[in-house]
């Protein structure tokens, strides 16, 4: 059953929506910079770690779509690995809250240098609506530097797509 | 009619709409507790509080009735409910931590949301205090016997994913017992939303649980509606829920996925994905935002779906309906997947009932427990569709579960989008007092949402999130198989984090 879908797939091209759909000249100016630009830095691949700071899991969603075949985000040489001791970048969502501040500074740790950070989401920017809680530290900056922010409620899989460029471009420099 | 009923019914009432609120004195509710290990006593839906008193709402089955009731928090406590109904336990807990008021007689006292870390303590009580000690270890329930070994796994996992802490004690590759602790994702939502308008806190109810976004917000709105007496236009309850079954139907498709996905399946997360971004794209056009956050509001929805938007839904529709078929003859088709997920992570209908899980746990464990039907709302009483009950319990029922339901709500759908009624979406919220409930079927299941208003402001509100009443079966579900059925397992649960960590 399978094997003939994959047959049919095959006939009509990969279900990977070319980035042409959104923006072909871009996107492909997007992937040539990056793999310079990521070349240049580390080597052809960004590994990112992701943590979820206190996000109410919107930007999951989203970054989750990275991963699909729409997007393809290792096309662009960029990667979700599971442990920090692997990452490149750390990504972090959600307004800080108390209750995760240690377990994010810990990963950072273990993240071997060079390392950047990656700021995704309004409410990682200042807390978004959760600005002024108890329960809230604020932006991820009350707790680490942040090197890049992509701003959003959530933002969409091509802004992020977008912001990790811009992040590989500024330190190709 | 069951003990906890009659003594419920008996109680003099406060104004709630739809359903009154009882009012019993500490000595009637402690007698509601005690009847709750009856055969028959009502299921245990919510238990949540104010800073003067402690609520509860309840199903009972026999007089096909919820009932709402209170008791005022005397000297500090309450009388417990959790030693005759363990799914009380983790709200009493909740209770505790942000209110201060101790369930006397509780089966668990320990910190819940509480992690040590806010610089105050009983932040939602009438005087939080000033956090004087530093945060100490979480204490997790002992392992007696020899040769079990324990796997600390979280906050931070190892995926995209929210952050909790699994707490196995295994023997050899069996787990023996789970213990979950969560809490991380505490943002004080409750104590945000106090003082304002519900415009305002609908804000928050959006962003209990993103993946939830659509519903929460019917809830809360409903909830606002109720408590002020108005009524929206059936225009704006037909977008309401042609967001809803958008929502459920892109969730389930990504759960689907993903749970192939962890037995290491990649084809169907790959086609699920695919149509997943696809409905997301007609949503954004649609409604402006692809999650669809923030358009549904008390008095209606934010702003009418845009020319061509019911075209383009329709359009991302058709793939679908032509290959879901196939893709679940696909996953009919492998031995080695369903070799992973049939007689895997069971909950027995016993338990779920003990439990009174909603959505696609309930479901797949014998409970056809479904908001849009029974009590109902609109547009919903006007439809029919269909809400597929299976027994079996396990991780492969959970999947089926959701195959069935994505078909029912596609169908929905189309009706919806076809038979829009004509007319205004939105009328303003009617300022005022009183005190409502409103409740909403999202992906995960049944959604509750309490709120009193005063002068048109929040005074207390409290939001349950189908997952209170499901991550403790998924404790259960995991006991007796190996550790590395537990990705699946907790995929085919997909259980709410932030919903529940408030």
């Amino acid at each position: 059953m399978v094997w003939r879908r994959v047959l049919a797939t095959l006939r009509h091209g990969p279900a990977t929506l070319p980035a042409a759909r959104l923006d072909d000249a871009a996107t492909r100016r997007m992937a040539d910079r990056l793999e310079a630009a990521a070349q240049r830095t580390l080597g052809r691949s960004l590994a990112i770690r992701q943590v979820d700071a206190g996000s109410c899991n919107g930007c999951e969603l989203e970054l989750h779509m990275l991963n699909s075949i729409v997007y393809d985000l290792e096309r662009f040489g960029l990667r979700f690995v599971a442990s920090p001791r692997h990452a490149d970048v750390l990504l972090v969502t959600g307004p800080l809250t108390h209750n995760m501040r240690e377990a994010l500074l810990r990963t950072w740790i273990a993240m071997p240098d060079p390392k950047w950070l990656v700021a995704v989401g309004d409410c990682a920017s200042d807390g978004g609506v959760f600005k002024g809680s108890y329960a809230i530290a604020g932006g991820v900056d009350a707790a680490l530097p942040v090197d890049l922010l992509i701003r959003g409620c959530p933002p969409a899989p091509a802004q992020l797509l977008n912001g990790l460029r811009t992040l590989l471009e500024a330190n190709a420099d | 009619m069951s003990t906890a009923g009659t003594i419920i019914r008996t109680a003099p009432t406060e104004s709630c709409q739809p359903w009154p609120r009882h009012k019993l004195l500490g000595e009637e509710w402690r007698a509601m507790a005690a009847s709750l290990g009856e055969a028959g006593a009502p299921s245990l839906l919510a238990l949540w509080a104010d800073t003067a008193r402690v609520y509860v709402l309840l199903h009972d089955a026999d007089a096909a009735g919820w009932l709402v009731a209170s008791t005022s928090v005397d000297d500090g406590r309450y009388p417990a409910l959790s030693p005759r109904r363990p799914s009380a336990t983790w709200f009493e807990r909740m209770i505790h931590d942000l209110w201060g008021h101790e369930a006397s007689g509780g089966r668990d006292l320990r910190p819940w949301l509480e992690h040590g870390r806010w610089p105050v303590t009983v932040p939602m009580s009438l005087r939080p205090l000033a956090r004087e000690s530093p945060a100490e270890p979480p204490e997790f329930l002992p392992v007696e016997g020899e040769d079990y070994h324990q796997i600390p796994v979280g906050p931070v996992h190892a995926g995209i994913i929210e952050p909790g802490h699994f707490r196995f004690s295994a023997l050899g590759e069996t787990v023996a017992r789970l213990e979950i602790r969560l809490g991380w994702l505490h943002k004080g939502t409750l104590a945000l939303m106090r003082g304002k308008s519900p415009r305002v806190a609908a804000r928050f109810a959006a962003r209990l649980s993103g993946d939830t976004t659509v519903a929460h917000s019917v809830a809360f709105a409903r909830a606002a509606e109720a408590a002020s007496g108005t009524e929206v236009p059936p225009r704006a309850a037909a977008l309401r829920a042609v967001m809803t079954e958008l929502e459920r139907v892109a969730n389930h498709l990504s759960d689907c996925g993903a749970i192939a996905g962890d037995a290491a399946f990649a084809y169907l997360p790959a086609r699920f994905g695919w149509h997943r971004e696809a409905l997301l794209r007609a949503a954004a056009v649609a409604f402006g935002h692809r999650l669809m956050m923030d358009v549904v509001v008390p008095g209606g929805v934010t702003a009418d779906i845009v020319p061509g938007g019911t075209e383009a839904i329709l359009r991302a529709l058709a793939p679908l309906e032509d290959e879901l078929p196939e893709l679940i003859r696909v996953y009919d088709g492998f031995s080695s997947l369903l070799d992973r997920t049939v007689g895997t992570g069971i909950v027995t209908p016993a338990l779920a009932g003990e439990f009174a899980a909603g959505g696609f746990v309930g479901r797949a464990s014998g409970r056809a427990i479904d908001l849009r039907r029974t009590p109902g709302y609109p547009p919903y009483d006007r439809l029919a569709f269909e809400v597929p009950v299976q027994q079996e319990g396990d991780v492969d029922a959970r999947v089926r579960i959701r195959f069935a339901e994505i078909g029912a709500s596609l169908n929905l759908l189309r009706t919806l989008l076809i038979e829009l009624p004509e007319g205004g979406v939105s009328v303003p919220l009617l300022l005022g007092s009183g005190e409502g409930i409103g409740w909403a079927e999202g992906f995960r299941g049944d959604i509750w949402h309490w709120l009193r208003l005063d002068g048109g402001q929040i005074a207390a509100v409290f939001m349950r999130d189908p997952s209170w009443l499901q991550w403790p079966l998924l404790e259960a579900a995991i006991h007796d198989n190996i550790v590395a059925d537990f990705p699946l397992c907790n995929k085919s649960f997909n259980c709410s984090y932030s919903g529940v960590d408030l």
